[in-house]
């Protein structure tokens, strides 16, 4: 449905040169929820807006919906661009107009008439919950209110592709769940290609199927949210997925950790399963059959779209072979294993 | 004198009215083209905002009394005469239009640029970010303005009757201080500060509406 290839975008301003975007490939299927998590300045921003051509690509091509904008003449673009919606942090409504006029807007800069446009914009303020509020000035709306606002001009031109540039990130976290719930919704009632970007992981937790992390300009790691969850391998990624799990190792066990093992120390094991292996018993059946001891120091269960997911951190003690053992079979079952380090035998 | 001051003031009254009519006419279009060729703004255009740019700033800074003279022959061959009130609007136009071409484009330039964003992402064209976004949005702005470009507008109408532009400066001048009738002067004066204050009351009053909904 979009496929962003070898997309660089450099700002170059008096004083200095940014890469705001160094060689983003990218492939977003229809019918996904595909979340871009980094840190605030790794260029989600200019990379969503790279989607529909509000920022330029210095180079590379954006192909949506088998068309390339970047080759195609002005007039062309803002056509196609009526079937790319797009939904922004401060929302971006305008002050001047009431809901059914901000919704209708799109409407009427296709030149429809009053009856058409009506036909469109009533059933849409339906869906997003705002039939009550149509004659109000977003002045007087909530944040959220303001949001389904925004989400509701947004697919007034039923668009395949819906954008969301931090759509939640000026939201409380309970009008966050109910917008990415009404985010949920459409995706499901309309078909819609969602591409949302966020520096929460949160957000990517409870929406997306896909995500890709972006750091500096480049995208470092990509998959599906479980996947990334369980077994994140990039730095970034993984202190993103610490962060929304809150597993952290307590400061007296880190302080101890090596980084090698000897004689007189036993690995701290992060374990993480997911789907069908989080429903089996398979810890406590390694701990009988390689005679082992498990400390658990922390663990954290959730459901991910639908699919349990579970991480630990725990402490193995027992001999040097049957821990190895133990590993190799735990990950011939699925489940991820990552040596966080060693921590001498405790007093 | 209650018949001089009331053909006078509406002598007045034509001028500042007229004058400032075509000042919004003119100067809004000049205030968006300003406002949209900025850098970085979705019509950049340095060159052409510059030559504007500089333009209006060579007009601002020109004495409106020596504006005023300088364009005698301009004025007598758009409306045949240089003299009169018809005649006084010609300078007045011309002397407001750089001073309210430079507050609607702040006004203007004050819309958030996400709007501009929201605007295009749904494909909106130039002409339609300028007529359905950046107006609209920008009115309270481009209202006070207008409010503020009227009340100079009463000032320098008075300095135009020094000259021959009829109106309440010319009749202060002639019948209060070569003729020595203080009443006169007084009368007019007052006359003046309570046009201006109506103005003023008059544009607040709208802008107030408009950010009612704000
Ligand atoms: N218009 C611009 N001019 C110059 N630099 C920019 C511009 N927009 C963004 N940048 C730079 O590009 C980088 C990425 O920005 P952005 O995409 O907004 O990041 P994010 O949305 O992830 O916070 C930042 O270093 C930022 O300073
Ligand atoms: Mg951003």
């Amino acid at each position: 449905m979009i496929s962003l290839k070898d997309v660089e975008r450099v700002y170059k301003t008096s004083n200095a040169t940014v890469h705001a975007l160094k060689g983003i490939t990218l492939n977003v299927k229809q019918g996904e929820i595909f979340g871009i998590i980094g840190r605030s300045g790794a260029g989600k921003s200019t990379l969503i807006r790279c989607i529909n051509l509000l920022e330029r690509p210095t180079r590379g091509s954006v192909i949506v919906d088998h068309c390339n904008l970047t080759t195609i003449n002005k007039e062309a673009l803002r056509h196609a661009r009526r079937n790319i919606g797009m939904i922004f942090q401060h929302f971006n409504l305008l002050n001047s107009r009431t809901v059914y006029q901000n919704v209708a807007l799109p409407l009427e800069l296709m030149g429809l008439s009053k009856k058409e446009i009506s036909s469109t914009v009533h059933p849409l303020l339906e869906l997003t919950g705002l039939t009550e509020k149509a004659n109000e000035y977003p002045y007087h709306l909530s944040g959220g209110q303001k949001q389904r606002v925004a989400i509701a001009r947004a697919l007034v031109n039923k668009p395949k592709i819906l954008l969301c540039d931090e759509a939640t990130s000026s939201l409380d976290p309970k009008t966050t769940h109910s917008i990415l719930q009404l985010l949920r919704d459409i995706n499901e009632k309309l078909n819609l290609t969602i591409v949302l970007i966020t520096h929460e992981m949160e957000v990517i937790k409870s929406i997306c199927t896909e995500v890709a992390v972006l750091h500096q300009g480049e995208i470092v790691e990509q998959g599906s949210v479980l996947a990334l969850f369980a077994d994140p391998k990039s730095d970034i990624a993984k202190e993103f997925v610490k962060a929304a799990t809150r597993l952290e190792m307590p400061i007296a066990l880190r302080r101890r950790m090596r980084p090698q093992p000897t004689s007189t120390t036993h690995p701290v094991l992060r374990i993480s399963f997911m789907g069908q292996s989080a429903q089996e018993p398979f810890i406590a059946y390694v701990i009988q059959h390689y005679e082992l001891t498990v400390n658990i120091i922390q663990a954290h269960l959730e459901t991910i779209r639908d699919e349990a997911i579970g991480i630990m951190i725990v402490e193995v003690m027992g001999s040097a072979d049957n821990i190895q053992n133990a590993i190799a079979f735990l990950e011939s079952k699925g489940l991820h294993i990552e040596v966080l380090g060693h921590a001498p035998r405790s007093t | 004198m209650l018949h001089d001051l009331l053909n006078a003031l509406q002598e007045t009254l034509f001028m500042v009215f007229t004058a400032g009519f075509f000042t919004f006419m003119i100067g809004l279009p000049l205030g968006v083209l300003l406002s949209v060729t900025r850098k970085g703004q979705f019509l950049a255009n340095p060159f052409l905002n510059k030559i504007f740019g500089t333009f209006i700033n060579a007009a601002r800074s020109i004495p409106y009394i020596v504006f005023m003279v300088a364009l005698i022959p301009l004025t007598r061959l758009i409306v045949g005469t240089g003299e009169g009130s018809i005649a006084a609007i010609v300078p007045l136009t011309l002397a407001a239009i750089p001073f309210f071409a430079r507050l609607a484009e702040t006004a203007i330039a004050e819309v958030p640029k996400g709007l501009i964003e929201a605007a295009q992402s749904v494909g909106a064209s130039p002409k339609q970010i300028i007529y359905k976004v950046l107006i609209p949005e920008a009115l309270p702005g481009i209202i006070n303005g207008l409010t503020v470009t009227l009340v100079h507008l009463v000032g320098y109408s008075a300095m135009a009757g020094a000259i021959g532009g009829g109106g309440l400066g010319s009749l202060a001048i002639h019948k209060g201080y070569h003729a020595f009738q203080t009443n006169y002067i007084v009368a007019t004066v007052v006359i003046l500060i309570c046009l201006v204050q109506m103005i003023q009351i008059c544009g607040d009053y709208i802008v107030h509406g408009t950010l009612k909904r704000q």
